[in-house]
């Protein structure tokens, strides 16, 4: 193996990374500030690829399609969160889990309804296109290399979010105690909607980046959601550092495993039983992490106590 | 008098379309909802088209959800209270091999419209289970046998890692004469194949066949295009149907692939479904249209010729039924011994068609090809 194919699967779970990053740092503060286990977070994925899906389809344009992909999941957000989510507070997980695993079915289903069973097109732009030849004669993909500046960004305006604005300070106060803040007299009802928002418009952004590479179709969230929570566990529940760590270690260890299992079982046994074993482990990877993790350290790498 | 004669004529035209007048009832178990509701859903309207015209099917329709355990209880529920005769419409062999068994033991038929695993055309195979499709390793034993007649030496081979996977990938490797660069199993559903390709491209490859029905293979289809990787695909059809192209776009175009139908095959047959399907539902049909409509007809067949109410007569009838009257929108068509078809498999080449991406046949790849089980089956 070279030493380029290398970096270049390092940066293909980088880039996984990132995509789960977008999924989980909505999962976690809407899980960190409202007490709330969202299952519907994966429908927002999927909202979030059809708008875009819908809008490239009606523009030819990419950059609007985007736009679209946060701005219709969070419509839509703000929308649940008042009719539906904002009576769930109080009530305990399993209602939680209930309501929001009946929200999926009722998505999944809205969307056929209007767009039909069938997977739609979105492509992307002609630009992103093809490959960019990095420092060190590494080929790498233009498009993903753009999910992982957009990543990064977003990352980098979470941080700036979280502790350099009021509402950030608001956001962390909530986390902490949220009588407390009632008390103080903020609008916590607003603050609640304006992260549900946030959350289900990143979960729609990651989306239709990740929609215009694979195929968008109704279901496309769940197996995206699983992950997500796969690493807020790892990360700790509500800690947005937490997430971004927790999301880069599974895409590099999925990526780093789905390559090097198959051929490390090669060694010592059989080629087929080899290449079977390896890719079963590989799939089990981030699962075998997250045992890891809560066996030493049960409230996740960032979370508190 | 005239009364008379009007109900003599009625009575002798009932006696003609109906020769055996019992009711058929059909439990149509397929996938309706969620991921892959496409697949079911097309050979749903399939299947219902080719039986508008007889009214004495009654179809008794439930979603599986492409869940196994519901699934099974569709089954049970359409066996003991529908009391329906037959069963028919599921698309993915885990839950073909969890319903079959059961139905076929419960002395009722099961015509498979889509899924052909392997141990129901060998070791499991019933006198009353019928496949109208293929068996599993079929397409991909004709994508094996189209590469090494197109040259092809060295390919890099891909499939998820469960049971229908490793029957593609033994299928195409039992006709595929070259030597195998790599053979790479992928999780179930998995989305993302930027790690697999990169392996490609690094790879001494000379064509890459691969096997990701579903989401699975527009994902793999749009990266390895937009990875502007040289090589050449194949597929079997199922990445490259009807439904799938409008996602794939034009990442699609040129790609060869293996079929036992495309609408354009010449049949008189073929080319009434092709019109029917498309002013019936207003869109082009698929393979597993195809399919939803043969298994009709068959049973259409059957009961011109005998009664559901004596089971061995109606299993002889299925089982003739390709030389009384049946004719497959394939064209060549009749069942080997355990109960599956033999037919010709093509090679399909994808095109663009008055702005639609479609596929065009260019030549036939196997010629009544059977399945490798025959001898497995003790029925």
């Amino acid at each position: 193996m070279s030493l380029q194919l290398f970096i270049e699967q390092l940066l293909n779970g980088i880039q996984f990374g990132f995509m789960l990053f977008l999924m989980s740092a909505g999962l976690t503060l809407i899980f960190g500030v409202m007490g709330l286990i969202n299952l519907a977070h994966g429908s927002f994925f999927m909202i979030g690829a059809f708008s875009a899906s819908f809008v490239a389809g009606l523009t030819g344009n990419f950059f609007l399609a985007i736009l679209a992909s946060l701005i219709f999941p969070a419509l839509i957000g703000i929308m649940v969160e008042f009719s539906i989510i904002r009576k769930l507070y109080e009530r305990d997980h399993l209602d939680q889990v209930l309501a929001t695993f009946a929200l999926i079915l009722i998505f999944s289903e809205a969307i056929r309804y209007i767009f039909g069973a069938f997977p739609l097109f979105l492509d992307i732009p002609n630009i992103l296109q093809g490959n960019i030849l990095l420092p060190g004669e590494i080929v790498y993909s233009k498009y993903r290399l753009i999910i992982i500046i957009i990543g990064l960004f977003i990352a980098l305006g979470l941080y700036f979010l979280i502790n350099r604005t009021l509402l950030g300070i608001q956001i962390k106060a909530g986390q902490n105690d949220r009588q407390m803040i009632r008390v103080l007299g903020i609008n916590i009802s607003r603050l609640y909607t304006i992260v549900f928002a946030i959350g289900a418009a990143l979960a729609g952004l990651a989306g239709a980046l990740i929609g215009a590479i694979q195929s968008v179709e109704v279901g496309m969230g769940e197996p995206v959601l699983i992950l997500a929570f796969v690493v807020i566990v790892i990360g700790g529940i509500g800690s947005i550092k937490g997430a971004l760590i927790g999301a880069l270690l599974i895409g590099v260890l999925d990526t780093m495993a789905r390559l090097f299992l198959p051929i490390f079982f090669e060694l010592i046994m059989e080629t087929s039983q080899a290449l079977s074993l390896g890719s079963s482990l590989a799939s089990m990877s981030a699962y075998l992490l997250m045992a890891l993790v809560l066996i030493f350290r049960p409230t996740g790498l960032f979370g508190k106590k | 008098m005239f009364k008379k004669s009007i109900s003599t004529f009625i009575l002798f035209l009932l006696t003609i379309s109906y020769a055996y007048g019992d009711k058929v009832k059909v439990g149509m178990i397929t996938t309706l909802s969620g991921g892959g509701s496409g697949l079911g859903i097309d050979i749903r309207d399939g299947f219902a088209l080719a039986v508008k015209d007889e009214p004495n099917i009654e179809i008794i329709s439930g979603d599986d959800q492409r869940k196994p355990d519901i699934a099974v209880q569709l089954a049970d529920k359409m066996i003991q209270s529908d009391k329906v005769d037959i069963i028919t419409g599921i698309v993915w062999s885990n839950l073909a091999m969890a319903v079959v068994p059961a139905v076929v033991n419960q002395g009722k038929f099961y015509l498979s419209p889509n899924a052909g695993p392997s141990l129901l055309a060998g070791k499991k195979c019933h006198k009353n289970y019928f496949n109208i499709a293929w068996q599993n390793d079929n397409l991909h034993e004709a994508a094996g046998g189209y590469a090494s007649s197109a040259g092809f030496k060295n390919s890099f081979i891909i499939a998820p890692n469960y049971p229908a996977g490793k029957d593609a990938l033994t299928g195409y490797k039992r006709f595929f004469k070259g030597s195998i660069e790599n053979e790479v199993y992928t999780k179930l559903g998995q989305t993302d194949y930027a790690a697999e390709i990169a392996k490609i491209r690094a790879s001494n490859a000379d064509s890459v066949y691969f096997f990701l029905p579903g989401g699975m293979g527009i994902a793999f289809i749009k990266q390895f295009s937009q990875a502007q990787v040289d090589l050449p695909l194949v597929g079997p059809a199922f990445s490259f149907d009807q439904g799938i192209l409008k996602a794939v776009g034009d990442a699609a175009l040129g790609v060869k692939n293996t079929s036992q139908w495309s609408k354009d095959i010449e049949n008189a047959e073929n080319k009434k479904f092709v019109e029917d399907f498309q002013s019936a539902y207003g869109r082009l049909p698929s393979l597993y249209a195809s399919q939803g409509y043969d298994t009709g007809k068959i049973i259409v067949s059957a009961m011109a010729n005998a009664s559901i109410k004596d089971m061995d007569a109606f299993r002889e009838a299925l089982k003739n039924a390709p030389s009384q009257g049946f004719k497959s929108t394939r064209g060549k068509f009749s069942f080997s011994s355990n109960h599956h078809p033999i037919q010709d498999i093509y090679v399909r080449e994808v095109v663009e068609e008055n702005g639609t991406l479609t596929n065009k046949l260019i030549s036939s790849g196997l010629v009544d090809h059977s399945n490798f089980y025959v001898d497995q089956c003790k029925m």
